[in-house]
């Protein structure tokens, strides 16, 4: 398990993450990200064939053909490690209780202490903690859903706690709409959907690895796999590397200066 | 569709059938909450036929709503023909389009759109509060620059409501980091608070967002307002769209007074009949998320029309549309009329333009509901839709009671809670507290009269009963917060509360029990010291 963690936290393992956004050259307090920091959501450059349907929806079906993408930052094709799973409806007072809000995710210590408060909310009935106490990153660096994940209050702390501890990617059977929209924004975690109840059929622990161009989750014990849903609208936002980049790709804002 | 049939569908539904492949089926959700509308799909399916059919032959009965969960079958009743809505206020619109839809139109400057494409949205209103300010401002700042300025400073309002009376260095600390960006940017709309000894030596304090933004005229017919909060929704009460969003969408709002959002498409809830005396809006919406679940309203905008929707006051509707979210919705919104005028008299000069959903307009899905039917209801722990009746639960041994939070601490609130208090003139045999969602709402339980008390006010009446003293306003426990937040729960209690989420640690303790519930139905449950049905008291 420990070795699943590390490679989800080294830069140099294929499916680890990078900031997707690079601190600027002026510090100041609000500075987000440590440059040496592991990771962050890296742009999917893929072709995309979208329908020409203007009413394209979330689980349209956009034909994602990803390609490599060699530049400095690599690109996430897939994502590697020991899974945690949880049941339906986790709102984010379970994945990050009011208590913890005080801590400001922009401010990098804060964002590190939210990371060791991830889950934290979960009932007793969750006999394994996401978190050991006394760390900050949790050994599982994917966690396995029910329906309705992240729903409750619109905190960005809770995509950005469960970032802040590790995790890569989340799947899930369905996600509620804020939440959702705070893990592309943010690009703390990559939000999959699967077709079928994934958590019924997967164990806390077991390995998994999640194929984005094929849209396939594997889990190694067991031996099975599952089809994803396509990202959906949420694609180019993801693709350009959050809310900002797909911003100034169209000419919406200006480019950062540094 | 049968007699039979009808029995086990208590709510009349008419679904479109769409075209889109991957219709999602919630197990939990009584409907194909499929996320996108085709455009060329037809309006209706009935178990009848596939065409269009106004003049369905449906006999207008009222059927009881049933108090179970709907199954996973939907059984489809075309409902009578629509009552005539008002005209639409652009006049450009050539198809019918909701007021959701609208709203998006104008904001995006797009004649026509459609539910699920994705627009630019200019913003008209942009809140946020200690919690999510600070976050929301770093990312301004990293991402505009630390000289940047924004967008309009007469378009942001900062309101410092969440954990203000508490001596938790971090949360005073994020209270000074939005007055400094305030200060800097020349904010126009901070409700300051300095003095934590004593809020009402804070002129400018207000007090919970959603409360103040009414109050202070922020909220306004066929407006944009986001807002760093999930209960954003309760401004759809004024006929805008109104929505929650998060600190890097905020960042983005900041600096260009723009959002990407999706058009949603729209649930609507007609809601028919005299409202009875013992029922109040959090009674209806708490039978509305129990029918189609935390999940059932996910990407939907939710409509609210209908005789007993016109006769709630603003402050009923700003309750139906603040648990919009509970249902997993994106919005929630009441058609303005002359009751939403009167209220904004004196509070705005910003001009606005309301909108109303076409007659053709197309909706998701309609659900019908008698609302002389009902009766008072508790979400059950943990979770908002697991509804039951008060009198069902009447042997739930509760330890206390709070009343307060944008839900269910504004004014009529507390008048409502003293109405049942006075009806009993009884003490409350568990611990009461009363948290005003803002300083006017403080003002009010202090100074207006309850009536039929004989000129009373709340405080008295809240005195007389045993309450605990009415307490700074704030969002307080509602969502538990810094340790030393008033009447948090820290101990594995019962509580029965005016509030409106009752997941797992939700005001505090893990294993804390959240029974949620109206005004009514808290102080008759206080009288009792158990889950009580306030008919015990009212009738």
């Amino acid at each position: 398990m420990s070795t699943a963690a590390s490679l989800a936290n080294t830069t140099t393992f294929s499916s680890s993450l990078s900031r997707r956004q690079q601190a600027p050259a002026s510090i100041s307090t609000f500075n987000v990200f440590n440059s040496t920091a592991q990771r962050s959501f890296k742009p999917l450059i893929s072709q995309s064939i979208v329908v020409p349907n203007p009413t394209v929806s979330r689980h349209a079906s956009i034909v994602a053909q990803a390609t490599f993408d060699s530049s400095p930052s690599g690109s996430a094709t897939s994502f590697h490690g020991a899974c945690y799973v949880v049941r339906d409806n986790i709102d984010t007072d379970q994945i990050i209780p009011a208590e913890y809000l005080t801590l400001v995710p922009s401010k990098p210590d804060e964002y590190k202490k939210l990371g060791s408060y991830a889950l934290i909310g979960l009932p007793e009935s969750y006999e394994t903690r996401f978190v050991e106490p006394g760390e900050y990153q949790s050994k599982y660096s994917i966690i396995i859903a029910g329906d309705n994940f992240g729903c409750g209050s619109s905190r960005e702390h809770a995509p950005v706690a469960l970032g802040a501890a590790g995790v890569a990617a989340v799947v899930a059977e369905s996600y509620a709409r804020i939440f959702f929209r705070n893990s592309v924004a943010t690009g703390e975690i990559y939000p999959l959907e699967s077709e079928v109840r994934v958590c019924d059929e997967c164990k806390t622990g077991d390995v998994v690895t999640i194929e984005l161009e094929k849209s396939l989750l594997i889990n190694h014990t067991t031996g099975k796999e599952y089809t994803l849903k396509p990202i959906g609208d949420a694609g180019p936002v993801i693709e350009a590397g959050g809310i900002f980049a797909y911003a100034r790709k169209s000419g919406m804002i200006a480019a950062l200066a540094t | 569709m049968t007699q039979a049939a009808i029995q086990h569908s208590p709510i009349y539904i008419h679904t479109y059938q769409t075209h889109n492949d991957h219709v999602h089926h919630n197990p939990i959700s009584s409907m194909a909450a499929s996320s996108a509308i085709s455009s060329s799909s037809s309006p209706f399916i009935t178990q009848k036929d596939a065409g269009v059919s106004p003049l369905f032959a449906h006999p207008s009965k009222s059927i009881k709503i049933c108090q179970k969960k709907v199954s996973t079958k939907i059984v489809s009743v075309m409902t009578p023909q629509q009552s005539e809505r008002k005209p639409s206020a652009t006049g450009s619109v050539k198809t019918g389009m909701t007021m959701t839809e609208k709203i998006f139109s104008r904001a995006s400057e797009k004649l026509r759109l459609s539910p699920g494409e994705n627009v630019w949205v200019n913003v008209d209103v942009l809140m946020t509060h200690d919690v999510c300010g600070p976050g929301s401002i770093g990312i301004f700042k990293k991402e505009f620059g630390n000289d940047a300025k924004v967008w309009d400073r007469e378009k942001v309002v900062i309101i410092p409501d969440h954990y203000i009376f508490t001596t938790d260095e971090r949360a005073n600390r994020n209270v000074d980091i939005i007055r400094e960006f305030s200060h800097e940017q020349g904010i126009k709309y901070f409700y300051d608070i300095k003095d934590l000894s004593n809020f009402k030596a804070n002129p400018d304090y207000k007090g919970v967002c959603h409360v103040a933004l009414a109050q202070e005229g922020h909220c306004r017919p066929g407006e944009v307002l986001l807002g760093t909060d999930s209960h954003t929704c309760t401004a759809g009460a004024f006929g805008q769209f109104a929505t929650g969003i998060g600190n890097t969408d905020a960042g983005f709002v900041l600096g260009t007074g723009k959002a990407l959002l999706k058009v949603p498409p729209t649930l609507r809830f007609v809601l028919d009949g005299e409202m009875p005396d013992y029922l109040l809006a959090k009674d209806l919406i708490l039978q509305i998320i129990g029918e189609i679940s935390v999940s059932g309203a996910t990407y939907k905008a939710m409509e609210f029309v209908g005789s007993t929707i016109e006769s709630l006051t603003m402050e009923e509707r700003m309750t139906l549309c603040n648990m919009v979210v509970e249902a997993g919705g994106k919005n929630g919104i009441v058609p303005a009329d002359a009751t939403t005028f009167k209220y904004l008299k004196n509070k705005t000069s910003v001009p606005y333009e309301p909108v109303y959903s076409d007659d053709q307009a197309r909706f998701l899905a309609e659900y019908r509901i008698d609302v002389s039917k009902l009766d008072p209801l508790v979400a059950k722990p943990h979770s908002p839709d697991n509804r039951a009746s008060a009198r069902e639960c009447k042997d739930v041994k509760i330890d206390r009671v709070y009343i307060g939070s944008c839900t269910g601490g504004k004014t009529e609130d507390f008048l409502a809670a003293a109405k049942v208090l006075l009806a009993s003139g009884e003490k409350v045999k568990v611990p009461t507290f009363l948290v005003p969602a803002t300083q006017k709402v403080w003002m009010d339980i202090y100074t207006l009269p309850v009536p039929g008390s004989g000129g009373k006010t709340c405080s008295q009446i809240f005195e007389a009963a045993g309450c605990d003293t009415p307490t700074s306003p704030s969002c307080g426990a509602c969502l538990g917060g810094p340790k030393d937040t008033y009447a948090r729960i820290n101990e594995p209690q019962v509580c029965v509360s005016t509030t409106n989420r009752n997941f797992p640690g939700r005001m505090g303790h893990k294993d804390g029990q959240i029974y949620l519930a109206s005004p009514y139905t808290a102080a008759a449950s206080a009288l009792t010291g158990f889950v009580t049905d306030p008919r015990d008291f009212l009738r």
